[in-house]
C-alpha cells in the first residue's frame, strides 16, 4: 500500500474522504469537546476489535484517532470523525476520516514535519498519525478546512 | 476528581482508573502540584496501568507534571506503562524524556524509596 499525500491541491474536495472504495460499519462521531475524544477513540478500538487487529495495533489505531480528534478540537474547534471498514480486494482496513470546516493549513508539508507546531503542542500529531498507520491523506484548503483520511490495514 | 490521589507516608499515590481526558489530565498536573505543599511530599508515583492512549498530549501532560513537581522539591515517577501503549509511544516519538519511569507500583516505591533526588536529577540533567 503506497503512501499518499496531497498536499492542499488545488479545488481539492474537503470532506470528501475515501472515494469511491466501499465502506462499511460506518460510524459518525462528532467532535464538540474533549470527551468526544475518549469516546472516538473508543469506538474506534471497539471495530478495530471485531476486525480482529492485534492489541498492539488496537492502542496504536485508538492512539491515532486520538490525535486526530485534538486537531480537530485545537484547530477549528468542531468537525466530525467518520470510522468504517475499508475494502479493497479481499483485504480490510480500519479507515478513520477527520473533516473539520476550520482554518485549513496553509503549508500541509510543514504540518507534516516532526516538531512543527503553531499551538504550542509538542508538534508530533501529524506526522505521529501518519507514522502509526500504513496509508494517510491530507487534504486542506484555507478557509475551508481539513479533512485527513488514515488507514490500517489488517 | 477523575484520578484518585493517595497520600502514603511522604508519597503521593495517583491511580489512573480509566480513560482521561484532556482536562481530566490538567485536573490532575494541577492537583498534584497543590498536594505535594500541602502534605509536604517527597515523591509522587502516578501508576497509568489502566490508561488505553497515551497521546501527545497526555504524554506532555505527564513530562510536565514531573518537571513541575520535581520543581516543587518531590521527584516523580510514572509506573505501569503497558507494552502496546509504550509500542506506540515510540512509534510517535512520545520517550518522556527527563521523567522518571518504573514497572509497577511495587517498583515505584522502591524507586522513590532509594533516594530518587540523586537518581532523578541525572535523569534531568539529560533532558
Amino acid at each position: 500500500m503506497s503512501r499518499e499525500l496531497r498536499p492542499s491541491a488545488a479545488g481539492a474536495d474537503v470532506g470528501a474522504g475515501w472515494g469511491q472504495a466501499p465502506v462499511k460499519d460506518v460510524t459518525r462521531i462528532p467532535i464538540v469537546s474533549d470527551q468526544d475524544i475518549v469516546v472516538a477513540r473508543q469506538k474506534g478500538r471497539v471495530l478495530a476489535q471485531q476486525m480482529g487487529f492485534s492489541n498492539s495495533n488496537l492502542t496504536l489505531i485508538a492512539t491515532a484517532i486520538s490525535e486526530l480528534a485534538r486537531n480537530i478540537l485545537r484547530y477549528a474547534k468542531r468537525g466530525e470523525m467518520t470510522l468504517g471498514i475499508l475494502q479493497n480486494n479481499g483485504r480490510d482496513g480500519f479507515v478513520v476520516v477527520a473533516a473539520d470546516k476550520g482554518p485549513g493549513i496553509a503549508d500541509v508539508a510543514r504540518a507534516l514535519e516532526l516538531g512543527y507546531s503553531t499551538s504550542g503542542s509538542l508538534g508530533l500529531g501529524l506526522p505521529g498519525v501518519r507514522r502509526l498507520m500504513d496509508d494517510f491523506e491530507i487534504v486542506s484548503k484555507v478557509g475551508k478546512g481539513t479533512t485527513v483520511t488514515a488507514t490500517k490495514w489488517r | 476528581m477523575a484520578v484518585p490521589i493517595l497520600k502514603q507516608g511522604a508519597y503521593l499515590i495517583a491511580s489512573v482508573q480509566s480513560a482521561l481526558t484532556d482536562a481530566d489530565l490538567l485536573e490532575l498536573r494541577n492537583a498534584l502540584v497543590e498536594m505535594v505543599g500541602r502534605y509536604r511530599s517527597r515523591g509522587v508515583i502516578i501508576d497509568v496501568t489502566a490508561m488505553d492512549v497515551m497521546d501527545s498530549f497526555a504524554s506532555r501532560t505527564l513530562r510536565d507534571i514531573a518537571h513541575m513537581i520535581r520543581l516543587r522539591g518531590a521527584e516523580t515517577v510514572i509506573v505501569g506503562i503497558q507494552p502496546e501503549v509504550a509500542f506506540t509511544m515510540v512509534q510517535l516519538g512520545l520517550t518522556l524524556e527527563g521523567v522518571a519511569t518504573a514497572l509497577d507500583l511495587e517498583e515505584g516505591l522502591a524507586f522513590l524509596d532509594r533516594g530518587a533526588k540523586k537518581i532523578g536529577g541525572q535523569v534531568g540533567a539529560t533532558s
